[in-house]
């Protein structure tokens, strides 16, 4: 069985706690937002409220659902040999369907190379994403079709392009706003320090979304930071939140909250989404020689889908031929996407000379030339040996 | 005579491991260094031989990385910094091309800054973007550093132990392609200094000239050529700051044909400075120009087209044909 089917088919743990009654947060972290528990109980934050309709909270279990089954497609495949490598982002769907879902269309979104959830928010077609895991190219769509920045490996640089993207949005006069996403390992990286500086002094409308989800491979949160990275914000002189990570509700409360603040013309944010990576860094990584063993047994404790499924099931915004349709779509998704990479063929050699510059070169040209040549004397002597 | 069997991984941990046995002074930093071991391992187990306070685990920032490094250098120690990737090293890359390489010069001398900057580098592992560059000309194009790598188990063992007691910034180069490779390492009898090259195979007829990576490609090329009767010389560079013409020279001098080959793009890379210093040289030896394998002007390719960006054993005998067809 897939991860992703586990956790959509697992009964609820808490079932029977039954409220539907706004408490207070039951976070050990005060200043953790929260607006739905592990329990899968809905309590209110007196900042960030949040009113949705059964069709959009289950409209946001779907996105998790999917995405969740989509990361476990592409690890699978990447054990079948048909990827290179993957960066799952299990355990993460919640910061980044929330955030994701928060988002207008003319918004604009910078990710790092694991943001597969907001991906799936912005339109992206999931099999693009996978052309670079394959190999066959370093991105490969089309920013601009859905306002989704190509993935940045480098760690932290995007935060900077967004900075620079909402400056120029501002320049405009229009009011859309841009989210640069980055991990806790980022906030380390000299390019986000200048990001906040930039943002700060010329008032970006961009809003930085810190996925803490406690490893930079394998280091922790504390290798990076000796303060909460909510609280860096505040010696730039803008607003820092933290959120609780596994909270959809919560996350897309936030996310709406500052953007809204950068449409008003009101600067940036920091939002700090408080959650985990509950795989290895990426298909390469070997968590076992850095991580505790139970530490990932405690955050399955605060899955952000089985949290959401509890609190649908217990109000009685969705019913079980719900759950069954998504697990049947999920199974169609995954078997589309497993299609897609398996019929994604190479690159052509010549491509190696495509795109370098966008008014050519005639150094390229040469090269490309002498390299069509020798690869034609390989044809040539294959001729001659009939 | 203590000769082992070994990856070149194991030859650079053993020699790490060494290094900070020898002196109290030498440190290792970087990201993922401790506990992981490095993604490549090469730190293996030292954190927890040596502790947090001499293999330290440094927070994801390059430039902090090397900057602090130089600051504990002018305070006496002799940091080795692992970049975790060679894509990764340019957040770095001010505080090297700025400050590293040039304290020494500034300060009339009365410092030293014994740095050694570790960079897996080159592709030809299947990995995503930034994770397969040869960015080494960049480096030796500046004063003030030196750039070596070794291309086997017991240069990577040897020329380790000579870059962390040189007082002198160097860039190493480690080929990530050949970590797995295994050779001899002799860890009693010391070889010959850092910036020699070492003629890895005999021949007359024309001399291939590389380093790191491509070494064991020619001597492919080398042992291929044998069976058409081509009889090809090897020339390991192992360092590419200083470059040892000299052994160019007498090489070039004995065959009269030289190719170049590196992964590095050909376009003023290294290979463009060695077939100007060899025509300078040994103009009236040359029996044919000088020619250069290497990449192509383009960014590195993903992974299911870098086969054809990396020279491999047909682009370099093609080179061979064209250089001994003049
Ligand atoms: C400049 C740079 N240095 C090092 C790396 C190698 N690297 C890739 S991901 C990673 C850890 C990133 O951690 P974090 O920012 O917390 O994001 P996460 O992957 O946990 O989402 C490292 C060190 C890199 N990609 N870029």
């Amino acid at each position: 069985m897939t991860v992703e089917s586990t956790a959509a088919a697992r009964k609820p743990r808490r079932a029977s706690k039954r409220t539907s009654a706004a408490k207070k947060p039951q976070s050990s972290d005060p200043q953790l937002v929260q607006l739905l528990t592990p329990e899968g109980e809905r309590v209110e934050h007196p900042d960030y409220s949040i009113d949705l309709s059964a069709d959009e909270l289950r409209g946001l279990y779907r996105d998790m659902v999917l995405t969740r089954r989509f990361d476990a497609e592409a690890t699978a495949l990447q054990r079948q040999g048909e990827l290179g490598l993957w960066a799952s982002l299990l355990g993460q769907e919640a910061a980044q369907i929330g955030s994701g879902r928060a988002l207008r269309d003319d918004d604009y979104v910078f990710p790092t190379y694991r943001e597969h959830g907001v991906a799936w928010c912005r339109g992206v077609d999931p099999t693009n994403l996978l052309g670079m895991f394959r190999g066959v190219n370093h991105g490969g769509w089309d920013p601009s079709t859905n306002n989704f920045h190509l993935y940045t490996i480098v760690i932290g640089s995007q935060t900077l392009h967004a900075t620079g993207y909402a400056m120029g949005v501002a320049k405009d006069g229009a009011d859309s706003a841009v989210i640069a996403y980055f991990g806790d390992g980022a906030s380390s990286q000299g390019d986000v320090a200048e990001s906040f500086t930039f943002s700060a002094v010329y008032n970006a409308p961009v809003v930085f979304f810190c996925q803490n989800n406690q490893w930079a491979i394998s280091e922790p949160t504390e290798r990076q930071t000796r303060v909460p990275l909510y609280q860096r914000a505040q010696g730039y002189g803008f607003p820092g939140v933290r959120v609780d990570g596994n909270d959809v509700l919560a996350c897309l409360a936030v996310t709406r909250s500052a953007l809204e603040r950068a449409r008003r013309g009101e600067g940036p944010t920091l939002v700090e989404a408080f959650t985990y990576r509950m795989g290895a860094h990426t298909t390469s990584d070997d968590p076992t020689k850095y991580r505790a063993d139970d530490e990932r047994a405690a955050w399955e404790a605060k899955d952000p889908i089985l949290r959401l499924r509890t609190y649908l099931e217990k109000s009685g915004h969705a019913d079980e031929a719900f759950f069954t349709e998504l697990e049947a779509e999920s199974e169609t998704l995954g078997k589309r996407v497993r299609e897609a990479v398996r019929a994604m063929p190479d690159p052509e050699p010549m491509a190696l000379f495509e795109h370098g510059y966008a008014d050519g070169s005639s150094l390229v040209d040469e090269e490309r030339a002498q390299f069509a040549a020798y690869q034609a004397s390989f044809a040539d002597s294959a001729e001659e040996g009939k | 005579m203590a000769v082992e069997k070994m990856s070149i991984a194991k030859a650079l941990n053993e020699s790490l491991r060494l290094a900070l046995d020898n002196d109290p002074k030498v440190l290792i930093m970087g990201e993922d260094v401790g506990k992981l071991g490095g993604v490549f391992r090469i730190t293996d187990g030292l954190q927890k031989d040596f502790g947090e306070d001499r293999v330290i685990d440094t927070p994801l920032a390059e430039s902090g990385i090397v900057g602090t490094a130089i600051g504990l250098a002018l305070r006496g120690y002799r940091p080795i910094v692992e970049i975790q990737f060679d894509g990764f090293v340019f957040p770095a890359y001010d505080q090297i091309v700025t400050q590293l390489a040039k304290m020494h010069a500034r300060a009339l001398g009365k410092i030293k800054l014994p740095v050694v900057v570790r960079i897996p580098y080159g592709g030809g592992i299947g990995a995503v973007e930034h994770h397969s560059e040869s960015p080494e000309a960049l480096f030796a194009h500046v004063a003030g550093l030196k750039v070596v790598s070794p291309s086997n188990a017991s240069d990577a063992y040897w020329m380790m132990q000579q870059a962390v007691q040189s007082d002198d910034p160097i860039i190493f180069f480690e080929p990530k392609r050949r970590y797995w490779d295994k050779g001899e390492v002799d860890t009693e009898s010391i070889p010959g200094p850092l910036h020699r090259a070492v003629t890895v195979r005999e021949g007359s007829d024309l001399t291939l000239v590389a380093y790191g990576p491509m070494v064991k490609v020619c001597l492919e090329a080398a042992a291929a050529a044998q069976e058409e009767g081509k009889s090809i010389e090897v020339l390991d560079l192992r360092s590419m700051s200083p470059i040892d013409f000299d052994a160019i020279q007498t090489s070039a001098e004995k065959t009269g044909r030289v190719v170049v080959v590196h992964e590095a793009p050909v376009f003023y890379g290294s290979g463009a400075e060695i077939a100007a210093r060899i025509t300078e040289r040994c103009f009236y030896h040359l029996e044919a120009p000088v020619l250069r394998v290497g990449g192509y002007h383009v960014p590195y390719p993903p992974a299911r087209l870098e086969d054809e960006y990396l020279p491999g054993l047909d682009r370099v005998l093609d080179a061979v044909d064209r250089s001994l067809a003049f």
